[in-house]
């Protein structure tokens, strides 16, 4: 399957500090739709009837987000864009809010009408404090043009912290505190943002918004696969000779991309997903980009033959040791854990014994584990276990 | 359980993330002082303050330099050799990871990923992106910055 432009559809098309641009473009056309020929019930049934599943990595079903927060009781509600990506390797929504912020503004704007709420928030990452002015233009614009009548949209910038893209750390983040992962339940769309009901989107799902609300959920569920819909925009880079942002139909093989699209050659593995993503081995390029498979936030780092799986694994765990909120032992610890075992591999100085205990230490963080870092941080070390064994057992201490 | 003092308006607090930051812009870093200031205009403990200010990687409790770079030193990075870039900043200034240049000018730290991974090696200095870097560039770079 080809590259396909549904979500970067006005990306280098459109001039991005200029909103007469996206209009010549049918910019702002679904919001009229969905503001004028149809009720919240109707949008939040159409999202739903799509399969739109959240591009942000964990892929909960948009539609029914929104239909918790629609129903959920209470006045004051809010829309929030997670503009924080943070995961290892993902640039895709840096490309998306450089090229097209408009289409972003329509869909926060529609998801606004779809939940009844009246503010909402882009939640920038201080990383990207660079497209603020770009970004809050775009907001101007849009403001001048009338279409944020009754609707507060504000810029909420990071302080530089990864966790903060987990979205209940988000949350505390806006109320100005510690970016910490919540229990829940209590879910986000019944009691969110300061206790009230909200939905917490990224920013790829919302580009989704616009084209299904004026082609309709038929048409956007042609696409994909069974379980999961429409396209997807990858961040590739590494060992590639084209490293970018690239959109195709959910489902494609991972060869595709990074083979053919990236240029990448004499590959070892892929990381997808980031961190806490997944690790394949050259022999399964052919799996396909799917939820159902590997997919994750879209982040795809190509290694080539040279590369040392320890190494990629062990600086890995590092970062996630480095970025766990602490607030839950198995992750606070167990990352820590892993990455002393993990250097001592690094160094060839490993015994065997320590295998079983990464393997007994990743089932306990994924079990007990209080969000998605620390539920997902045993990814790599297991995928390498299970791909790379002989690396590992060859890094013993004689 | 809220005991009195602790109930704030929540507008007011969820500004602190903000006023912090301000705070950095003005000072360079958020002094003690400024700490103990905040914890009281906000009605808030002095240790919640302080542990906002330290959590944020952004935020520093400590003196920095007038210009902060930060070298990525994530995957993508580090498979464009970022180390080269590392060395190349350290030889230039003539201070290690973590320090600061004795005329206040520069601090160098590293960074987890910052979102330019198709233009590795890559950096931020205070707020601006650097890419593609080579460490013969390094030294044009630094003079912008005074």
């Amino acid at each position: 399957m080809p590259q396909q432009r549904i979500v970067l559809k006005n990306c280098d098309v459109i001039d991005p500090e200029r909103i007469e641009s996206s209009l010549e473009n049918s910019g702002f056309q679904a919001l009229a739709k969905a503001r004028g020929e149809m009720t919240p019930e109707q949008i939040t049934d159409e999202i739903k009837a799509s399969g739109l599943r959240g591009r942000g990595g964990a892929g909960f079903p948009c539609g029914i987000k929104w239909e918790g927060a629609r129903t959920a009781p209470g006045d004051e509600k809010y829309v929030i864009c997670n503009a924080d990506e943070g995961e290892v390797g993902t640039f895709k929504d840096r490309y998306i809010l450089e090229k097209d912020p408009y289409t972003l503004i329509e869909g926060i704007l529609i998801a606004g009408r779809a939940i009844g709420a009246k503010q909402g928030y882009i939640y920038l990452r201080a990383e990207y404090h660079f497209l603020l002015q770009h970004l809050q233009n775009a907001v101007d614009q849009a403001k001048t043009k009338g279409f944020l009548d009754g609707f507060n949209l504000e810029i909420r910038e990071g302080a530089g912290a990864y966790i903060c893209g987990e979205e209940s750390a988000l949350m505390d983040s806006i109320e100005g505190k510690r970016g910490e992962s919540r229990y829940r339940p209590p879910f986000p769309t019944t009691s969110g943002l300061w206790g009230k009901p909200t939905i917490i989107n990224n920013v790829e799902t919302l580009m989704n918004i616009p084209q299904i609300i004026l082609n309709g959920a038929d048409w956007f569920n042609q696409m994909g696969t069974e379980r999961s819909k429409g396209t997807k925009v990858f961040s590739v880079s590494g060992d590639v000779d084209k490293p970018g942002v690239y959109e195709m139909v959910l489902g494609s093989p991972l060869r595709e991309l990074v083979e053919e699209l990236a240029m990448a050659k004499g590959i070892k593995l892929v990381q997808i997903g980031g961190a806490t993503g997944r690790l394949l081995p050259v022999d399964k390029l052919d799996t396909p980009l799917a939820f159902e498979a590997v997919l994750g936030a879209g982040a795809v780092t190509v290694y080539n033959e040279s590369r040392d799986v320890i190494d990629i694994v062990h600086r890995t765990m590092e970062f996630l040791a480095e970025e766990s909120c602490g607030k839950c032992t198995p992750c606070r610890q167990g990352t820590e854990v892993m990455a002393e075992v993990l250097g001592r591999f690094h160094r060839g100085e490993g015994s065997l014994k320590e295998l079983q205990n990464l393997e007994d230490l990743s089932s306990a963080m994924m079990l007990s584990s209080l969000c998605g870092l620390g539920q997902a941080a045993p990814n790599p070390v297991m995928d390498s276990l299970q791909h790379f064994r002989a690396e590992y057992e060859s890094r013993v201490a004689k | 359980m809220a005991g009195r003092g602790v109930i704030t308006l929540p507008k007011d607090r969820a500004d602190l993330v903000e006023r912090l930051k301000e705070v950095q812009r003005r000072n360079g870093h958020v002094p003690e002082g400024a700490i103990a200031e905040l914890a009281e205009s906000l009605a808030i403990p002095v240790h919640e303050v302080y542990g906002v200010a330290s959590f944020y990687s952004f935020l520093s409790t400590k003196p920095l330099g007038r210009n902060v770079i930060r070298v990525c030193r994530s995957l993508p990075c580090y498979l464009k050799s970022a180390e080269m870039i590392m060395e190349a900043v350290e030889k230039e200034l003539g201070i290690g990871l973590g320090e600061t240049t004795p005329d206040g000018r520069f601090t160098l730290e590293l960074t987890n990923c910052i979102g330019l991974c198709d233009h590795a090696p890559a950096m931020l200095i205070n707020q601006d992106p650097h890419v593609d870097l080579t460490p013969e560039k390094i030294k044009k770079i630094l003079r912008a910055y005074k």
